[in-house]
């Protein structure tokens, strides 16, 4: 029998088609309730990390009702109208009604999303505040620099053209205050509860300085620094990985994080400290 | 034009076309569409292959077959072919070649010889990027973005210079056969149309065609632009893309003053109208299968144009959401935010429209109504994993993850390829004059589905979790420790969606000579390829071009003697009680 | 076959509530081929041709700008002086629409003669523009200025180089063109291929003199 002859009964090819949509749809929802137990957003350990996770839930809740929704509509729909004998389908092919409607309201909702959305956007990228703790990322393939400023909170100067393969952060050698600075390779010591201003640069190519509990992430491009600020709020250890593809060693790009009291992290300032 | 009367010429003088001239260097669209089929089927073999590859490695990255550099070449290459070297061009190559012709009535392209200049530019791209796997050093292995200053800088990146030179030439090749391409469908379709075909009758293949080609003129020379940099750069010293006082390989690169981000912008605005070029034809064939076999017209066919229109203009503005995190200015992040959320409603716009298409249809579960339907299910769960990227906030956790990889692969990967199997199933018997078996399409559908599913679902949770994209392993993150119970489960998924498609290519190759032979229109369709013969002959319509009354979704029109009414009916023969002849 | 096309109510349906007029659906009126579609003459697709052309070396220009001003903003950017002989290049090159249009001008009047010796004195300085070109390159190379010597150098280079390529695919069109005007190809009234070959030479024209001005006075 050709494949659109009229005495053809696709109800059941129907009935297995809405099957299958149903099965998928089962299948996504458990998946998606089983991984929101166990792999999920790392652990947030941020205050502005609260807005950003807000959101990601509200849009949640929202694509699932849409996911649901039309894979049920699908599965109605294939199990209703399989083709059988000489019925006709229904030829009306507008309504302005239903089109204006579905167009409006996802409209409004993705407008609502994005003014949201750039209110966060704007408190992420706001002014640093005055007390912020500071600090200076370098990323080079593959390790991450993390300078800490001397005991009056400055850093010490540093110009580009100084730059050699023994000097990758560029110290001007003749600034007395780069002597008493701290430099270390992949540890990343951060004060619980302070808001901390980060520069983050690159000395090759580009790197990205992602803490997934913190929901921090910046590139580091080389040719310019970015400065973005957080506040941790829960002491721990945490890691940076790197987000960006810089090469064979990308995947070893890790740093270490610990968020620690400030007392604790002025002693460990401390014991940095060249004799 | 011309092709037809030089073979009819040549027929009339009793010379033939050499093998040369008929098969090889053809003139004819369909030949030249058959040629780009064959070829970028070829090319998506290997990028599957790579993704087999990529795909062994992460299930068990212990037992590695591939050391650091290979599997950032592999992945590299696997996305660079699967983009440039098969879904753009099998596309516009393969369907669009084919098929604008034949749905508008003409004989073939306004510019036949050009036609084939497109197709004979691609082949030296195909060379070159086959032939960058054996250089010494490999292919490139910077991603198939390859950002600057890593892929600008020879030895910064996963290779050791060759391969990023030759993949920028190759890539070169595409984007100028493809330019050649778009160009001939832009001409065709506004000049060339059937009498009484208006634009407002086109099926919406072509008008998704027709928009893609405007969006690859506009957009693919930026890209062509930022390759030539990029090889100037890579081999003649100069400092587009990279900045001063780079510390690479231990020492001060002597460059000045390049801007990093630059590469990114030009990239971006190039890539981002580029993913809508592999979303819009899919969207116009998806639109045209489901019409057929629900036997029913296409709802809303003016929001589908306006839609497909809208997403076309809107795509040149969306390019910064690639790059919220670059370091770019926060104010441009909050501005491409908003471009990307309006992008999103004529898509949604879109789905709406096909799901009603369904209601109080009577479908035909043919094997290209399954992919068709499975493109809807692919695309919705693609878009809305869009939503959250499309949020720069949320966008700063998910940026190059798993996630990303999960959106693009559900969009692309499945929909786009759903639409590329929706239509060969559908046109098969119209290019080969044979139909494809139905079982074995039926069975390749099933595990499709299920595989895509299986294989890409769990990628957002990788994504969720925070596994960054183009790890080679994620042993040196603790954070990360769950992730590898996951990248078995898609490698194995993986692995049955790869094994699946031998049933499709099994098909395709049996069926040219075994299958059941085609009749000139075997889905009761209505646009107008489907009133010429299958395969149609040299010239396509015989002595007369067709003659067009109505658009091609007079499905289900009530008093009609049919449940279908093809473009070349006038319209009085229609109306059953009108006292007209029978069609 | 039915005389007549039956306007209204069988075609009704297809149009539905909103439908735009002219074509839309399937509404009766089966439009004729003169109102509708149809196949257009060679000439007219060949037009559009060149112009979508257009389009697209216009975006590569456009691209290269956005790379140009933005290098411009930076620190380092030392811009060279002009090499004396692109003014010469220039009037070259504006010669060389002169002519073009002269030649169209005198096809226009009957004149074959004037067209074929318009076309070669054009075809002519165009390659004089192209040579100018690359003795500006040498005379540049001789000073030591190279491709990667300075920013402004390597644009420089860049977007000569570009612009002096799609030039040369111009003086190809141009010797298609030569090559029919001497079979006697064109008449007064159908010189469509002319035409569009007139275009394309004069847009590369006019970006010649955008390129001068962005390259030594933005």
């Amino acid at each position: 029998m050709g494949p659109m002859e009229q005495a053809r009964d696709e109800r059941r090819a129907g009935m297995w088609m809405a099957g299958l949509v149903l099965f998928i749809l089962a299948a996504s929802v458990i998946s998606f309730v089983v991984a929101a137990h166990i792999w999920w957003l790392q652990p947030l350990a941020s205050t502005q990390g609260a807005a950003m996770d807000a959101m990601f839930n509200a849009i949640l809740i929202v694509t699932a009702i849409a996911f649901v929704a039309v894979h049920l509509f699908l599965a109605v729909s294939l199990a209703r109208y399989g083709a059988r004998g000489n019925e006709r389908a229904a030829h009306w092919h507008e309504h302005l009604g239903a089109e204006l409607t579905w167009t409006i309201v996802p409209a409004i909702g993705l407008i609502v999303l994005g003014i949201v959305g750039e209110v966060v956007w704007a408190k992420i990228y706001s002014p640093p505040p005055a007390n912020a703790q500071r600090v200076e990322v370098t990323a080079r393939q593959f390790q991450w620099y993390v300078r800490y400023p001397g005991q009056d909170g400055t850093f010490g100067r540093s110009d580009p053209k100084f730059i050699s393969p023994g000097n990758p952060l560029g110290l001007d050698p003749a600034d007395p205050a780069n002597k008493a600075e701290i430099v270390t390779t992949n540890d990343l010591h951060l004060v619980v509860n302070r808001p901390v201003a980060v520069r983050i640069a690159s000395v090759d190519v580009i790197h990205s300085f992602f803490i997934p509990n913190f929901r921090v992430k910046q590139d580091a491009v080389p040719g310019r620094a970015v400065e973005i600020w957080f506040t941790p709020d829960k002491t721990g250890a945490y890691q940076i990985a790197c987000a960006q593809l810089c090469g064979v060693g990308h995947y070893t790009m890790r740093g270490n994080v610990t968020v620690e009291s400030q007392a604790a992290f002025d002693d460990w300032l401390k014991k940095q400290q060249k004799p | 034009m011309s092709a037809v009367m030089v073979h009819e010429a040549e027929e009339a003088h009793g010379t033939r076309e050499s093998f040369i001239r008929h098969y090889i260097f053809s003139l004819d669209h369909k030949t030249i569409g058959k040629q780009y089929f064959l070829a970028t089927l070829f090319m998506g073999m290997v990028g599957g292959a790579l993704a087999m590859l990529m795909r062994r490695h992460l299930g068990w990255p212990e037992n590695g077959v591939l050391d650091p550099g290979q599997y950032l070449q592999a992945a590299t290459m696997h996305g660079t072919i699967m983009i440039f070297f098969f879904l753009t061009t099998i596309l516009t190559g393969a369907f669009g070649n084919y098929l604008i012709p034949l749905m508008i009535g003409a004989r073939d392209m306004a510019f036949p010889f050009l036609n084939m200049m497109s197709f004979w530019t691609l082949v030296p791209g195909i060379i070159t990027i086959l032939a960058s796997f054996f250089v010494p050093g490999g292919p490139a292995g910077n991603g198939w973005t390859s950002y600057s200053p890593l892929a600008a800088v020879p030895g910064a990146g996963a290779d050791l210079g060759l391969g990023q030179t030759l993949w920028a030439v190759a890539v070169l090749f595409v984007l100028i056969s493809s330019l050649f391409g778009g160009l001939n469908f832009l001409t065709t379709i506004l000049n060339m149309r059937a009498p009484g075909l208006s634009m407002g009758r086109l099926p919406l293949t072509i008008w998704g065609m027709f928009i893609t080609a405007i969006l690859a003129l506009l957009s693919f020379p930026v890209l062509m632009a930022a390759m030539g940099m990029l090889i100037l750069d890579r081999t003649a010293g100069t400092s587009f893309f990279i900045p001063s006082n780079l510390l690479v390989g231990g020492r001060v690169l002597p460059h000045t003053g390049g801007d990093a981000l630059l590469w990114q912008h030009l990239f971006w605005f190039f890539g981002h109208p580029e993913v809508y070029i592999l979303i819009l034809t899919p969207m116009g064939i998806v639109s045209d299968v489901i019409s057929t076999f629900a036997r029913k017209p296409i709802f809303g066919y003016k929001a589908m144009v306006l839609s497909l229109a809208a997403i076309g203009f809107l795509s040149f503005l969306v390019w910064g959401h690639h790059m919220f995190v670059s370091g770019m200015h926060p104010l441009l992040g909050a501005a491409f935010m908003a471009s990307t959320m309006v992008i999103a409603i004529p898509s949604a716009i879109k789905t709406f429209n096909w799901c009603t298409t369904l209601w109080q249809a009577r479908i035909h579960f043919t094997t290209a109504m399954l992919f068709a339907i499975g493109f809807v299910s692919l695309f919705v769960t693609g878009g809305l994993s869009g939503i959250f990227l499309a949020a720069s906030p949320v966008d700063i956790y998910l940026h190059d993850t798993y996630f990303v990889i999960a959106h693009f692969h559900f969009v692309m990967a499945s929909a786009a390829l759903f639409s590329i199997f929706a239509g060969t199933y559908y046109w098969y018997p119209k290019m080969f004059g044979r139909m494809l078996n139905e079982r074995v399409g039926r069975i390749h559908f099933l595990f499709t589905f299920l595989g895509i599913y299986a294989t890409f679902f769990p990628m957002h949770f990788l994504g969720t979790m925070g596994n960054s994209r183009r790890l080679y392993s994620e042993s040196f993150y603790p954070f990360l420790s769950k992730a590898p119970a996951i990248d078995v489960f898609i490698s194995l998924s993986a692995f049955a969606l790869g094994a699946a498609q031998l049933l499709f290519i099994f098909n395709f190759f049996w069926s040219l000579t075994r299958g059941p032979k085609a009749g000139a229109n075997p889905w009761h369709a209505n646009s107008l390829e489907w009133q010429a013969a299958s395969p149609p002959p040299h010239g396509n319509w015989g002595p007369a071009e067709p003659v067009v009354y109505r658009w091609p979704y007079d499905y289900a029109v009530p008093g009609a003697a049919e449940d279908y009414i093809p473009q070349t009916v006038p319209a009085v023969v229609a109306h059953a009680g009108a006292g007209g002849g029978e069609a | 076959m039915p005389a007549q096309l039956v306007k209204g109510k069988p075609s009704r349906g297809h149009s539905g509530p909103g439908a735009l007029r002219r074509g839309y659906g399937g509404d009766g009126a089966g439009a004729g081929p003169a109102a509708s579609g149809g196949v257009r003459p060679a000439a007219s697709s060949a037009l559009i041709g060149v112009g979508a052309f257009l389009a697209a070396v216009t975006m590569l220009f456009v691209a290269f700008t956005t790379a140009y001003i933005g290098r411009q903003q930076e620190a380092g950017w030392t811009p060279l002086a002009i090499p004396a002989i692109l003014w010469m290049n220039t009037a070259v090159l504006l010669a060389s629409s002169g002519t073009l249009e002269w030649a169209r001008a005198r096809l226009v009047r009957g004149d074959a003669a004037g067209l074929r010796h318009g076309l070669a004195w054009t075809a002519g300085l165009g390659a004089a523009f192209v040579t100018g070109q690359i003795i500006a390159w040498r005379q540049m190379a001789a000073q030591g200025i190279y491709l990667a010597g300075s920013p402004h150098s390597s644009f420089f280079y860049l977007l000569t180089g570009a612009h002096a390529l799609h030039v040369v695919g111009g003086l190809a069109a141009l010797a298609v063109v030569l090559v029919k005007a001497y079979g006697n190809r064109y008449t007064p009234r159908e010189h469509g291929g002319l035409n569009n070959c007139a275009v394309y030479w004069h847009f590369m024209d006019v970006l010649w003199l955008y390129l001068f001005v962005l390259l030594f006075w933005l």
